[in-house]
């Protein structure tokens, strides 16, 4: 075996280096893992200050300019930093292991594509503290607001999206030659596990729209900068190009932030249900028809702008559409649990409140496809809490299950069954009582993005401020259980840690040594 | 034993049922409104009726579904003894319930084009009403009718800022409400002027965005009198919440009247519009119009925002010529934030906040700028 992997006793010279130039998909993993921790905090932290200035009618703790650049702020660092990342480190850790390959394809470009990251970052945060403040248009940056009656530093803003598109292409791209080529000999596509089969679709995904983000930005970057009019109509532009080519990326990117999580909750519940995925195949077909329809459903972000009706018929059919393979995927968890023998330790409760809540998201994107009821709908809090039911309920719920799942396989240690379950809990009540009372919010009228309200809606902000608050208390329970489960969980030592798991991740020794695979398992 | 239980549970009843009727009644009679309104349009109509047939069609599939999902947890758990089975894929069953959801799509896509149909049904309208979105206002313009106001909101910043208590009407009041009359199809041709904005009165079911460059159209009739609130749903800049829209509808010889009025105001104004003002009446006037319109920006204080909007505190065009003054207000300065008022703004008006601002806040230019002044340089152009 080759040498292992410098520690604290190293000194930190040594220990530094490890972290900055490894190329280990472990190591690289836990980067990302705990990079999109700390965005996730950083991400909530903004929420908060939205849900304080939320909690009564009038501005009380900040002006409407610093709390239009929060909910943008919270927006892109929690796609961006916090569910993006998070999944990629998932990704990292664990394709490798679950294909019988010794690493990543791309080793060097999968640093790279981390370290990078951190900058993106330092770059959005830092305009916070700029002369004009940071970007104030909204996390989908509609042009005019974002170009001609942008702050200046909408500048970094565009700067800091092209380091995270070419992040995230890199990985994709790594994701993409892993599974292609690295596979164990017996690990026909057909075997690989479902998290495998998600994250190879969602990294087409990637690849396929994160250019046309970086588009988008160099258009703007353009119209800011160089005279140019993509977006403004005063030259010969249109404002409404901007947002066809924004949610021809946006679209897809929700699936890219959801795909992976539906294979996470398919390699959880198999497991505590002990009984094997109801239909695998159809599983595989149902993920590759959403993405696929992915994009093709992009304007129904944008049925009020006053397109023509044929545009609105037709995507509104395309999108209704959608309903159909994500239901065969929910048919599908609820089935594999029929018969089964099932247990409820903390990464299932997270997978059933994600089957449970991302449905009922998914109720309400059905009612949100039909665009006569979403003209009511549209930009109203009710789309608020639709999406955060999918990516909160969804993305989330499923990344905090695949942390408690595979922790004991990363670590060696197992985590603490009764306080996982009590930040089981706290969330999701929490996450109900924040978002269930933004549907009514919303039928009742109060848009989006609002800094202050009617006193109409008063009582209602003030339920949800407070479901925020205890959500937000959840997470750092979740910090506490992770760090105390590294530093005093109970050592664990037999590679199948569940009872009922299955898969290659589960053949090696616990905690997984530091290269595993040199030699390639053979799979029947 | 009646009296009993009546002590026990119907008093507490009681008490829960005051706390929540007091709690609800608190504010507005919507204060407790928790589903789509109705709304007084067919089109605002047919939003709530398929909105309510697709929340039923989800509640039913969604109590089967969880039912059924709730009935495994509960008996297929390992604590009862479970023993897991280890059949998996079944054509048929995956079959149905990939074609019965398909079915009912398509069964729902028919009332879903027919209320969409009625959305854009925008035909043989009897009046015409142009609406321009503003950072932070909305202008209406009867067409052929030579009426044209803007309307903002009224709520002063005292209240927004917890300085005094909140009225009846907070951020539910603009300066003059839209007006249109009962029983006739309004046509609405919504644009916008600076960013794009949203026009959106739910009770008529009417949500359009306000893209500059772009005229769509959108239209509402009702035969019910009363007045409606409605908001700016696209985000706009920092006063994307400050901006209500009111509507009031009148039967047809208030309707009338009122626009007989509007326009007997704009002939009487446009006779006065020669007169001298004088040096305190411009600054009343002036510092009015520019905590209205200027200072969501240029801040009270005339200090700005650093970075994004600049000081007029001490500054070049403040304290300099009354051209480039004039010129920045009236044309704006293409490719910034900063707007044309020529449209938003009457010549009183621009004539007394550009006064305002040279002899506002330690600006001490000392000069008059009066409405003729601002009536000339438009002309001159």
């Amino acid at each position: 075996m080759a040498h292992g992997p410098a520690t604290l006793a190293d000194g930190w010279v040594k220990y530094a280096s490890r972290w900055l130039f490894t190329t280990n998909h472990k190591d690289i993993g836990t980067l990302y893992l705990w990079f999109s921790f700390a965005m996730f905090i950083l991400g909530g932290s903004f929420a908060m200050v939205i849900r304080a200035e939320l909690f009564q009618p009038g501005m009380q703790l900040i002006k409407p300019e610093f709390f239009n650049q929060m909910t943008t702020m919270h927006g892109l660092v929690m796609v961006f930093g916090a569910i993006m990342p998070a999944f990629v480190g998932l990704a990292n850790w664990l394709i490798p292991m679950m294909i019988g390959a010794p690493d990543m394809a791309l080793p060097r470009m999968n640093n790279l594509s981390f370290w990078i990251l951190p900058f993106a970052f330092a770059i959005l945060v830092a305009t916070l503290f700029m002369e004009g403040g940071g970007p104030n248009f909204g996390w989908t940056f509609y042009a005019p607001l974002s170009t001609t009656y942008a702050p200046d530093t909408v500048n970094y803003f565009i700067f800091g999206v092209h380091i995270m598109g070419a992040s995230s292409i890199m990985g994709s791209i790594n994701i993409i030659a892993t599974v292609m080529n690295m596979r164990a000999p017996g690990m026909t596509y057909m075997k690989m596990p479902m998290f495998v089969w998600t994250w190879l679709i969602t990294a087409f995904l990637l690849v396929a729209v994160m250019p046309v983000l970086a588009g988008a930005v160099t258009m703007m970057l353009m119209d800011i900068n160089f005279g140019t009019s993509f977006f403004d109509a005063a030259g010969g532009g249109d404002p409404v190009l901007f947002q066809h080519v924004f949610w021809f990326f946006g679209h897809p990117e929700v699936y890219i932030i959801i795909l992976p999580a539906f294979g996470v909750v398919s390699q959880i519940i198999p497991t505590f249900s002990r009984k094997p995925l109801f239909g695998y195949s159809s599983m595989v077909y149902a993920t590759a028809s959403i993405a696929f329809m992915s994009f093709i459903v992009w304007a129904h972000h944008m049925f009020t702008v006053g397109m023509p009706i044929a545009g609105e018929l037709y995507f509104m059919y395309a999108t209704m559409l959608i309903a159909v393979p994500t239901g065969v995927k929910v048919f599908n968890w609820i089935t594999t649990m029929y018969k089964g023998s099932l247990t409820f330790e903390t990464p299932m409760l997270f997978s059933i409140a994600f089957v449970i809540l991302f449905t009922f998201g998914g109720f309400t994107g059905l009612m949100l496809s039909i665009a006569a009821a979403d003209i009511q709908y549209h930009d109203t809090y009710f789309v608020v809490a639709h999406f955060h039911y999918v990516m909160v309920a969804g993305a989330v719920f499923s990344g905090t299950a695949a942390v408690y799942y595979w922790l004991p396989k990363w670590c060696g240690k197992m985590y603490d069954e009764t306080m996982g379950k009590v930040q089981f809990w706290i969330a999701f009540i929490g996450f109900n009582i924040t978002f269930m009372p933004q549907h009514f919010l919303g039928l009742a009228g109060m848009p989006r993005r609002y800094a202050d309200y009617g006193l109409q809606f008063a009582d209602w902000n003030m339920v949800s401020s407070i479901g925020a608050f205890m959500y937000g208390a959840a997470q750092i329970l979740f910090l506490f259980n992770v760090v105390r489960t590294i530093t005093h969980g109970k050592p664990v030592d037999k590679p199948e840690v569940w009872e009922g798991a299955e898969g290659l991740e589960w053949t090696v020794p616990t905690p997984a040594p530091y290269h595993t695979f040199e030699k390639p398992p053979q799979v029947k | 034993m009646l009296k009993k239980a009546q002590a026990l549970f119907l008093r507490p009843l009681g008490a829960i049922l005051a706390l929540v009727s007091a709690v609800s009644s608190h504010a507005e009679s919507a204060a407790s409104q928790l589903n789509m309104p109705q709304g007084v349009t067919e089109v605002s109509q047919a939003a709530y009726d398929i909105h309510m047939v697709m929340m039923w069609i989800c509640t039913v599939i969604g109590v089967a579904v969880f039912g059924f999902m709730f009935y495994v947890m509960y008996a297929h758990r390992k604590s009862r003894g479970a023993v897991a089975e280890n059949f998996h894929e079944n054509l048929i069953v995956e079959l149905l319930w990939t074609i019965v959801p398909a079915i009912i799509l398509i069964v729902m896509a028919i009332p879903a084009t027919t209320a969409l149909l009625k959305v854009y049904d925008t035909e043989n309208a009897d009046i015409d009403i142009k609406v321009t979105g503003y950072q932070w206002k909305w202008q209406y313009e009867y067409l052929g009718e030579d009426v044209k106001f803007m309307s903002e909101l009224r709520t002063p910043q005292d209240e927004i800022y917890g300085r005094e208590p909140k009225g009846e009407h907070y951020l539910r009041e603009v300066t003059e409400p839209l007006v249109l009359p009962a029983g006739k199809k309004v046509r609405f041709l919504i644009t916008g002027n600076d960013v794009i904005h949203s026009w959106w009165v739910p009770d008529f079911g009417v949500k359009r965005d306000a893209v500059p460059g772009l005229f769509t159209s959108a239209w509402a009739k009702t035969e019910k009198p009363g007045t409606y609130v409605g908001e700016c749903t696209e985000l706009c800049g920092s006063g994307h919440a400050f901006m209500p829209v009111v509507v009031e509808v009148k039967e047809q010889a208030e309707y009338d009247q009122w626009l007989a009025d509007k326009k007997a105001a704009a002939a009487e104004y446009a006779s006065t519009i020669g007169k001298q003002w004088t040096f305190d009446e411009l600054m009343v006037q002036g510092e009015e119009v520019y905590n209205r319109s200027c200072a969501g920006c240029h801040a009270v204080n005339g200090e700005g925002i650093p970075g994004v909007f600049p000081a007029l505190k001490n500054s070049v065009i403040a304290l300099g010529p009354v051209v480039e003054h004039l010129r920045v207000v009236v044309d704006g300065i293409p490719g910034t934030a900063m707007q044309s008022f020529a449209d938003q703004l009457s010549e009183v008006d621009i004539a007394a906040v550009i006064h305002y601002e040279r002899n506002a806040w330690g600006n001490d230019v000392g000069d008059i700028t009066q409405p003729v002044d601002v009536l000339n340089y438009k002309q001159a152009k």
